[in-house]
């Protein structure tokens, strides 16, 4: 009996080990190991043995079933291993073919800058404010020092709707809104973001719309040297850590004194190149300390209360920073031109 | 302004710096220097010659031999020139000389002939033409008879001389005359100025006795002096003042007007010279002009006035258009012997009403319109009068005819060391203050350190505290001054509410596929009243235009943001840009005043267009073209993100597709709508199938309330069941939805439409619309039974109402 064990331990390995699928498999397993399997049948057959001999064949039936059970488990992981092989084999695919797009959109150029600047601001203590298009003359000139009559404030320069009433020709009406606002009474922060007209030719330099920021800084005891400080910081946060700046006295009837502010050209590191035309220095924006005839209108008392303001155009900044050359690409929206500033 | 070197010169010293280091400190201290240019190019070995003697080539018809006397030698020069004479004195490159272009001059043979040298144009020494008198435009320069013969004629014609281009302020007024920049050049450079010469010989002839002054508004006309000068000689200015002139962008005319321009640019105040001999009278009356009364003016243009220009007249009729030009019936020619000279201080607003009623802007309105300096007035006329003595032979009668209320008082500003560093953020001590003061020239107390300041009147933007705050800023420096932060009031910053709201609006629009644009609000007659959403159209805009359009096309303020969003999709097509997906949040401008008396309302509108294909996959043979219900999906996942209400009904607008077009309702109000633009809008604007939307942002920020919190999770699970309707083709599917949700509430939580069939097996005129049911009970397990009774309801009231019934 004992040979006969051997020999079916044998048969079955050699089965084992030919077998090529898992459906032949298990009928091998079903053949040996099953109710009628061989193996059962040799099995049913160890009453007629004597109860000396009854262990040791038990011992040798038990190592012959395991040893066909691991060799069936083993050829199993190995065959389905195998056939799940085949099938990730079918299942390839050409990585290289093009997938399937995700429509993404994306903020026009000039409001990437708007935000950026804003969000800049924000970080130094700013609020964002906001005011009408259409403003009075009294809003628009008067409040900020340019009474009627000022030559800076020629009716050719700005699109008029009645005497009274125009088309903004800068957001620094807003400032003077806030200032009525706060009553004269406390401090503050703010820069103001918007559209503004003027009565210019649309040409490459020109738009007869365009944005700009300003801003405005009023509190007890504000120093110049704030405003240089606060321009750096802005300078150097948007065009980078190792451009520098430099103020030029200009003038602006609602500030005195008034500056122009430059940063060193990019391009040249400062030696002077066609960018710059050979200065080193871009100009980037206008400022100054607040005119004390803005705060008083502004309700604001000139002998406690200083300020200052500085005034950009987003075109100009995005033309510097991102090299468009014409300022008419900004309203046309050719998609080809907004695609290229839709990426992070 | 253009500032000659050579001329500043004469008052204050510049020697020891570069013209290009020049302009840059005048640049980074209050004006803007525009340019540094150059008279002439280099050039060398260039003397003044004597022309002995001229005849013609022998063998050349075109070209003279001539006889040059250089001082040292006598050279023959062939010349082509047709204006060589003999007896000239005329400019000679000898040989040896280089000339611009680095043209060497050599001693050569012209048609057998020698040629030692060459007799040079202005152009040839590498003059601009705006440096060259008319007279020597074509031919050689001829120079006048008192040029030293072998002379460089580098300095005779001010070759060297570099012009700077300031480009002044409007408060710099002051720079729009060589004495101001003098001023402003010596304080920068520490350096005192030189006046130049007023002094005339005193004639015995008084004036008073030739002509007296009349001024009837001496608001507009606070100080008119007359000066007479008998027995001028009108002949051409010297070389040195027409190149100074030419230098300063003046034509030279005769010796008389150049001197009056001359001394314009010098002082920066105008002068007028009259022929005294054909005033025919001997008064001026200065008054206002009468209703359409006429002058000729110099330029040969009959001027018609109002009763806002002042005028000088003889008493009778104009003689000139006060501080702006004269009249051609007294002006100077070359007959004249006798002038009167006026020097007259106008009012800026009245002379600058003058130029822009008759669009006449000359150097003098230009100096009065930006205010001149009252204590040069009269001087100016001394300076003038000297001139005229010295290079037009004239003979100054004693004594200025004047009528004179002319206020002359300097502005005192006090200023003291404390308020100036603590405006500035500096620490600049009292004595530096007083130094800078010093250079700038002006008057001033000093008292410790307070300072009692004299602005002179040349000075006339200081007026303040803050002005004189500038000047000390802008000598002692700008890179001087400290970088500093606020230190005052803490204040958070940030944006509101409504700002962030915007934000996300357009970062959800923008994570949908559509790109932001800008365009402009102010549109034209033909699209004023187009695709203005009905809810606007109910505020009975009147369209507001502008008083003075540029262009039709840019004339009105736009009632809504798509006409100008759908040129901006007609220009993509016509660049073959067909697939566009395109928003704008703007600005509309709504009024029912017919002539508007106060702001509009500015209504921010969010429109989209969306055109073309939206999703191409080529390869897979997907191909997703734009359509309603795309554009339906992105608006209803606005209000989705937004947390919003909307409702979308069907409606007819004009310009829109009768039969693709929906209002937009939120709490049963009309916000907006969208839809397929009608063909024939679409053909008109050469525009192909485009869809649109439009959205009154105003009443979405302001119905916006939306906190997120947290809900439980529903731990039971859901239950879901299909239906699907058979109903008449013109129910709408979303009516039908409307009444399970309602019916089903609240155990059915959610109704999704996911088929829609017709066509075969379904009678004519019916369609099946497959809905989709989530029930879900958040207290317990549904069971079969409730579910099932709900199912049964809804199908009953959908029968009932819609007529239809549940396919099998
Ligand atoms: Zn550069």
């Amino acid at each position: 009996m004992q040979e006969e064990l051997k020999a079916i331990q044998q048969e079955a390995l050699a089965k084992i080990q030919e077998v090529g699928n898992l459906k032949e498999l298990q009928a091998i397993k079903v053949s040996y190991l099953g109710k009628k399997g061989s193996l059962t049948q040799v099995l049913r057959g160890m009453g007629k043995l004597s109860p000396e001999e009854r262990p040791i064949v038990g011992e040798i039936a038990n190592q012959v079933r395991e040893a066909i059970t691991n060799a069936i488990d083993e050829k199993n992981t190995t065959l389905e291993n195998a056939a799940l092989e085949e099938k990730l084999q079918a299942e390839a695919i050409d990585v290289t073919l093009p997938g399937r797009p995700a429509k993404v959109g994306g903020p026009h150029l000039l409001t990437k800058v708007i935000e950026e600047i804003e969000d800049l601001f924000i970080g130094m203590g700013f609020e964002v404010r906001e005011g009408p298009e259409v403003e009075t003359d009294y809003f628009n000139f008067e409040a900020l020092n340019l009474p009627k009559n000022h030559p800076a404030r020629d009716m050719q320069d700005s699109f008029y709707i009645t005497n009274e009433l125009l088309l903004r020709t800068h957001t620094s009406p807003v400032q003077a809104r806030t200032m009525k606002e706060y009553k004269g009474e406390k401090g503050f922060k703010m820069i103001c973001p918007g559209r503004v007209y003027r009565r210019d030719t649309d040409d490459a330099t020109h738009s007869h719309q365009f944005t700009q920021i300003e801003g405005l800084y009023v509190d007890k005891d504000v120093k110049m040297s704030d405003l240089k400080g606060v321009l750096n910081l802005f300078a150097k946060k948007m065009f980078g850590e190792e451009r520098n700046i430099r103020l030029r006295p200009s003038f602006f009837p609602f500030t005195e004194p008034s500056v122009e502010m430059d940063i060193s050209c990019k391009v040249c590191n400062g030696e002077g190149c066609s960018v710059c035309k050979g200065t080193g220095w871009i100009e980037i924006l206008g400022a100054g300390m607040v005119h004390p005839n803005v705060l008083e209108m502004g309700g604001y008392d000139p002998k406690v209360y200083s300020g200052f303001a500085f005034g950009m155009g987003p075109e100009r900044i995005a033309m510097l920073k991102y090299g468009v050359n014409d300022i008419r690409q900004f309203y046309l929206n050719d998609s080809r031109f907004l695609k290229q500033f839709h990426q992070a | 302004m253009l500032v000659s070197l050579n001329w500043l010169k004469e008052y204050v010293d510049t020697d020891n710096i570069s013209p290009e280091e020049l302009a840059e400190k005048v640049t980074r201290s209050g004006i803007e220097v525009d340019n540094v240019e150059y008279v002439a190019e280099n050039s060398s070995n260039v003397v003044v010659g004597y022309v002995e003697s001229c005849e013609k080539h022998p063998n050349a018809d075109k070209l003279n031999l001539c006889q040059v006397n250089v001082g040292d030698e006598i050279l023959q020069i062939i010349c082509g020139a047709p204006n060589v004479r003999q007896g000239q004195k005329v400019a000679v490159a000898k040989p040896g000389a280089v000339l611009p272009g680095n043209f060497k001059i050599k001693r050569a043979k012209l048609r057998g002939i020698e040629s030692n040298g060459m007799i040079c144009s202005l152009q040839e020494l590498g003059f601009d033409e705006k440096h060259i008198s008319k007279e020597y435009a074509e031919g050689i320069f001829v120079f006048p008879e008192d040029a030293p013969i072998g002379e460089s004629v580098e300095p005779l014609l001010n070759s060297t001389d570099a012009i700077l281009e300031f480009d002044l302020t409007p408060n710099r007024a002051d720079c729009l005359s060589m004495l101001g920049v003098a001023y402003e050049v010596g304080a920068l450079l520490d350096k005192p100025v030189n006046l130049p010469s007023e002094e005339v010989l005193v004639g015995e002839e008084k004036a008073s006795d030739y002509i007296s002054i009349k001024v009837e508004d001496e608001k507009l006309n606070p100080y008119y002096g007359a000066f007479v000068i008998k027995d001028v000689e009108i002949k051409p200015s010297p070389l040195w003042m027409k190149n100074y002139l030419l230098a300063a962008g003046i034509r030279p005319i005769n010796n008389v007007v150049d001197i009056t321009n001359y001394v314009l640019l010098e002082y920066g105040q105008p002068l007028h010279a009259f022929d005294y001999d054909r005033l025919d009278s001997k008064e001026i009356v200065v008054r206002t002009a009468k209703q359409d009364e006429k002058i000729v003016t110099l330029d040969d243009v009959e001027r018609t006035l109002n009763p806002e220009n002042l005028v000088i007249t003889n008493g009778q009729e104009p003689i000139a258009l006060a501080g702006v030009m004269g009249g051609a019936n007294t002006e100077v020619t070359s007959y004249t012997k006798n002038i009167l000279l006026e020097a007259a201080y106008f009012d800026s607003i009245s002379v600058r009403k003058a130029v822009k009623a008759t669009g006449l802007r000359s150097e003098s309105s230009t100096r009065f319109e930006k205010g001149i300096d009252p204590n040069r007035v009269k001087r100016a006329g001394l300076r003038a009068c000297h001139l005229l003595e010295k290079y037009a032979g004239g003979k100054v009668l004693e004594g200025v005819v004047e009528f004179d209320e002319l206020d002359r008082s300097e502005k005192v500003v006090e200023i003291n060391t404390t308020s100036i560093n603590n405006r500035l953020g500096t620490d600049i001590n009292t004595e530096e203050i007083a130094k800078i003061l010093e250079r700038l020239q002006f008057n001033f107390e000093r008292n410790e350190d307070h300072f009692t300041v004299y602005a002179p009147t040349r000075r006339g933007d200081i007026t303040i505290f803050e002005d004189m705050l500038e000047e000390v800023a802008r000598i002692y420096g700008y890179d001087n001054l400290p970088f500093t932060l606020p230190t005052g009031t803490a204040t958070a910053g940030g944006l509101t509410k409504r700002q962030l709201l915007r934000r996300s609006v357009k970062n959800y629009l923008e994570s949908v596929g559509l790109s932001e644009t800008r365009t402009y609000s102010l549109t034209s007659e033909g699209y004023i009243q187009k695709l203005v959403s009905n809810e606007v159209k109910g505020l009975n805009p009147e369209p507001i235009s502008l008083a003075m359009p540029m262009s039709e096309e840019h004339k009105y303020l736009r009632l809504s943001v798509l006409p100008e969003l759908l040129k901006t999709v007609s220009y993509n097509l016509a660049r073959n840009q067909y697939s566009l997906g395109l928003y704008e949040i703007g600005t509309i401008f709504v009024t029912s005043e017919k002539v508007l008396t106060k702001q509009p309302d500015e209504q921010l509108r969010l429109s989209g267009v969306l055109t073309g294909k939206w999703l191409e996959h080529l390869w897979q043979m997907e191909n997703k073209k734009v359509d309603f219900y795309l554009v339906k999906g992105i608006v209803e996942g606005l209000f989705e993100h937004l947390e919003l209400p909307l409702t979308i009904i069907q409606a007819q607008l004009p310009d829109m597709h009768p039969g693709r077009t929906a209002s937009l309702l939120l709490d049963g109000k009309e916000i907006g709508f969208m839809g397929q633009l009608h063909p024939g809008l679409e053909k008109e604007m050469d525009l192909k199938e485009t869809y649109v939307f439009d959205i009154n942002m105003e009443a979405v920020l302001e119905a916006h309330h939306h906190e997120p919190s947290y809900t439980q999770i529903p731990r039971y699970p859901s239950v879901t069941r299909d239906i699907a309707f058979v109903m008449d083709n013109d129910v709408h599917a979303g009516d039908v939805q409307a009444v399970i949700t309602e019916v089903g509430a609240p155990l059915v939580k959610q109704v999704s439409v996911f088929d829609l069939y017709q066509g075969d097996n379904l009678p004519e005129g019916k369609k099946s619309v497959a809905y989709n049911l989530l029930y879900q009970d958040p207290e317990k397990t549904l069971v079969d039974e409730e579910v099932e009774k709900l199912y049964q309801e809804i199908i009953q009231a959908v029968n009932e109402k819609f007529n239809a019934y549940v396919r099998s």
